[in-house]
């Protein structure tokens, strides 16, 4: 039996225009809307497997604003069990004020009785991108981490984590308790289903307050890049604009 | 002193390595001209003296090549308490390394161990009092000013943010052997087995002179044949975005972007590819960019040169009847 814990991050959906508050400090959310990164629905994804493979638990955690609790419904009606919710203003905190935040999680659930074996991150969190959250938990936990793994099982207290490297496939096979983070491509997220649906809202979330004072992020702000004027020259619509390329092609000299 | 964390491949310094490498020199320059060594782990795929020789050029001083069992495995947590020993005996002030999987895990580890700052994916340098970088956050979309006001500073150099070039001034390239002690306890998350990977084929793509990239727009594995008779048609070769690695539907080798291959092409034709700040780090340097893309709006489109606004599907088979009509 494996109790997993997985972290997912409220992030303002960027696949539209960006658009940053006025003191530059964040994105702003209000038109784009909030989401989670690939990474983390992926790592969901995992959470609820392995635990279906060995019937334990899969709590999922995050650390935001009261709002956030629509991201731990999302992972709720997915299959994960419980849910826990720090709530904070995440802009607040750097990758190493969440890292211990959600090491204080685990400490006291595990002196409470409810171990979480296993920690599922993000490879790196699709606003802030840091990059290091997933490793700073495991040295406040003391515990060993495999970074970037597209592939997660777990098999006689052991996590077997594969990594799609530029050097290979590279698998490693690490005893438990441990912390994975997770790069999207390994598996599909499923879709919620209307009864996983019904099944988040009735999950009590388990609300605190951080343990610690943030010591903050380092930015000093935001910025967009300059925009671009663009010069391009439409050749056309769908299947008709072929012979435009053709002559375009012939004008560069690339068709032999 | 400015720590570099070196990669490398069958060219020795591998290029992102390269380019960190010619970033850290800014900041040397900056500082009055201190040293950049350089640390490397592990069994070399060149003989030690080109890697040095090659570092030489770029302006490194000292290269510390930690060797021994503890290293014949890749681990974050193992490279990073080599990397942390290095730092130690040279004092560094600075240790950087590319932002690959491997650059952003070991540094963020020696982040973790030294209760520093790690910032990643830096594009440019602010200056040194206080020090202060410029970084890719929210995919590319957005630049984060940031302080780092502990040493040793630690940060990551975006892939192709900044182009490799050799230095004015040759470095000693001096070969340092280190053979530091490992805890057992940070050999436990290392690598056990490894499929190595498809051949590395990225060579071709590095230097054709057309190449048909594909994006998430091409929909699925076997969605590449008109793809990939363009290719044929043009004697290039084919490109994808991360999307599609990640997917699966092609190898790695064939990605372009800050994590895949700069292409400097004649002629780039992107086709269902959006055009993200990472994707266009690796095409940037085409000399003529062709977008097909369903979307008008999409960047890809209003950063090429050309562009038909249309399904690749029904635009590129079009394409390649057009070319075969036109040979006869
Ligand atoms: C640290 C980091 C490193 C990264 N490194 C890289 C990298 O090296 N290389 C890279 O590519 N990305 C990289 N990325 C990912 C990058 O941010 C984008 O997510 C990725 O490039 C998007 O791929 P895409 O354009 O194929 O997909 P999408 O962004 O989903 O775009 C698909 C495009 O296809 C168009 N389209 C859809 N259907 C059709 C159709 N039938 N015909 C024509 N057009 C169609 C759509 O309009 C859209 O413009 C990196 C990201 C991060 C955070
Ligand atoms: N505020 C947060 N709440 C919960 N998890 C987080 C939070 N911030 C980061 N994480 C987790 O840490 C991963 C890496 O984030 P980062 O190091 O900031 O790029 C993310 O993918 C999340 O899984």
């Amino acid at each position: 039996m494996t109790n997993v814990l997985v972290c997912v991050k409220r992030v303002v959906d960027s696949s539209g225009e960006v658009v940053l508050t006025e003191d530059g400090q964040s994105v702003d959310g209000k038109f784009a809307g909030y989401t989670m990164s690939n990474h983390e629905e992926c790592a969901v994804e995992l959470a609820v497997q392995a635990t279906a493979a060995t019937g334990g638990t899969a709590t999922v955690l995050t650390l935001g604003e009261p709002e956030a609790v629509e991201q731990l419904r999302a992972a709720l009606a997915v299959g994960c069990t419980a849910a826990v919710h720090v709530e904070a203003d995440a802009g607040a905190f750097g990758p190493s004020d969440v890292a211990r935040e959600i090491a204080a999680v685990v400490k006291e659930h595990e002196a409470a009785g409810r171990p979480h074996d296993l920690v599922l991150l993000g490879n790196d969190a699709a606003d802030s991108g840091d990059f290091q959250v997933g490793i700073r938990l495991a040295y406040e936990l003391g515990r060993p981490v495999v970074n970037g793994a597209a592939r997660v099982t777990v098999e006689d207290g052991h996590v077997v984590a594969g990594v799609e490297a530029p050097t290979g496939y590279e698998t490693y096979r690490v005893p438990l308790p441990a912390v994975v983070t997770v790069l999207e491509g390994g598996v599909e997220p499923r879709y919620p289903t209307v009864p996983g649906r019904m099944k988040a809202k009735k999950v009590e979330v388990e609300t605190r307050s951080p343990a610690t004072e943030p010591r903050g992020a380092k930015r000093v702000r935001l910025l967009l890049p300059p925009p671009q004027p663009s010069s391009v020259q439409i050749l056309g619509k769908g299947a008709d604009a072929a012979p435009a390329v053709v002559d375009l092609l012939e004008q560069l000299g690339v068709t032999r | 002193m400015i720590l570099v964390l070196v990669e490398t491949d069958a060219s020795g310094a591998d290029e992102v390595s390269r380019e960190t490498i010619t970033f850290a020199r800014n900041l040397s320059a900056a500082g009055g001209g201190v040293p950049i060594d350089a640390v490397v782990i592990g069994d070399l795929p060149v003989p030690a003296e080109s890697l040095t020789d090659q570092l030489a050029s770029y302006g490194v001083r000292d290269v510390h090549h930690v060797t021994g069992d503890a290293f014949s495995a890749y681990g974050g947590a193992s490279w990073a308490s080599a990397v942390v020993s290095v730092r130690e005996t040279t004092g560094s002030v600075v240790v950087t390394a590319g932002g690959t999987p491997r650059g952003m895990e070991v540094l963020a580890h020696l982040a973790a161990r030294k209760g520093v700052a790690m910032a990643a994916n830096v594009v440019s340098f602010g200056g040194l009092s206080p020090f202060t970088v410029t970084r890719q956050v929210v995919g590319g979309a957005v630049l984060e000013e940031m302080v780092l006001d502990e040493r040793p500073a630690v940060f990551t150099v975006a892939g192709h943010a900044v182009e490799a070039s050799p230095a004015e001034a040759r470095g000693d390239g001096r070969l340092v052997s280190v053979n530091p002690e490992v805890d057992t306890a940070d050999l436990v998350a290392r690598v056990v087995s490894s499929d190595p990977p498809a051949a590395d084929l990225s060579g071709g793509l590095k230097s054709a002179r057309v190449v048909v990239g594909a994006g998430r727009g091409a929909g699925g594995a076997n969605k590449f044949d008109d793809l990939l008779e363009l290719t044929s048609l043009l004697d290039g070769e084919l490109g994808v975005s991360r999307v599609v690695t990640s997917l699966g539907w092609r190898p790695h080798h064939e990605q372009i972007g800050q994590t895949g291959s700069r292409i400097s092409p004649d002629l780039y034709v992107a086709c269902g590819i959006s055009g993200a700040i990472q994707h266009w780090a690796g095409c940037s340097s085409a000399k003529t960019i062709l977008a097909i893309n369903t979307d008008a709006e999409a960047p890809m489109v209003s950063k090429a040169h050309y562009a038909v606004i249309g399904d690749l599907h029904e635009v590129v088979p079009a394409i390649n009847e057009e070319i075969k009509r036109r040979r006869g």
